[in-house]
């Protein structure tokens, strides 16, 4: 268990990391894809399969496909593979840093329980979905389509003339 | 749990702020704060271990999830209008309003 917990967050800091580095920004979402599947990876070794699999669904099949999307439609209009230069190298690094050092110093002290596998994960979270979490579900899903409608109409195609 | 979940959220903040700072084409942007989104998500379902029989961290990684789908397409709609106008996803060459 220890050792797919280091290996899938090895992976996701290398995955992470290559988003910073990689110059073209297809690689750069593709990286950033690996690294959404190493944390589902970790979730379910962190027993909350529930959360693993919507990360799939949602993140690694939704989020990086409209992404893909944009960058093939954005090279698309420009005729050529997209470059992406940076700026600030110093300062921002420094300001990551100091971000980094700042919530390592203040890092609360996590104890450690050990849950009991046997309990049905999904069970319980769609009772408590259903239950204590019903406005925020329901609010949830307005959301969503409130926000499906809105980017439908911002990114429809429109002749001038 | 062991602390190195914890790092691995600090790491992927910093990474994210990193990106989100540093780099000129906003579709990298982006990306970076989908970094951000996953270590908060890390952070919730981390934390929601000290708690094993409530799962409020795990549901709240759920609602934030979603909030990064809305975030995601919101963004990326923009991005593709605004290289339809201006033949470009650089914020730093979209300077019409700009007194030059």
């Amino acid at each position: 268990m220890s050792i797919a917990l280091y290996f899938f967050a090895g992976l996701s800091a290398a995955a992470a990391l290559g988003v910073l580095l990689f110059r073209q920004v297809l690689y750069a979402a593709l990286s950033l894809l690996a690294c959404l599947l190493s944390l589902a990876g970790l979730y379910i070794v962190m027993q909350a399969e529930y959360v693993a699999v919507t990360q799939i669904i949602i993140y690694a099949g939704g989020i990086l496909v409209i992404i893909l999307f944009g960058i093939m439609i954005t090279s698309r209009l420009a005729g050529k593979p997209m470059q992406v230069s940076t700026q600030y190298p110093v300062i921002g690094s420094l300001l990551a840093l100091l971000i980094f050092c700042a919530l390592v110093l203040s890092q609360p002290a996590v104890t450690s329980h050990t849950s009991d596998f046997s309990t049905n994960h999904w069970q319980r979270a769609g009772r408590w979905l259903m239950t204590e979490y019903a406005l925020a579900f329901e609010s949830a899903g307005v959301l969503l389509l409130i926000c499906l409608i809105g980017a439908a109409v911002t990114a429809i195609y429109q002749r001038e003339s | 749990m062991s602390p190195v979940l914890l790092y691995l959220s600090f790491l992927l903040f910093a990474l994210g702020v990193l990106v989100v700072l540093t780099k000129r084409d906003a579709i990298v942007v982006l990306l970076g704060i989908e970094l951000i989104l996953s270590a908060a998500i890390l952070n919730a379902i981390h934390f929601n271990q000290q708690f094993p029989d409530r799962m409020d961290g795990q549901l709240f990684a759920l609602f934030i999830i979603v909030i990064a789908v809305c975030e995601a397409v919101v963004g990326m709609s923009i991005i593709i209008r605004v290289y339809r106008y201006y033949h470009t996803a650089v914020p730093d060459q979209i300077n019409e309003l700009n007194e030059r």
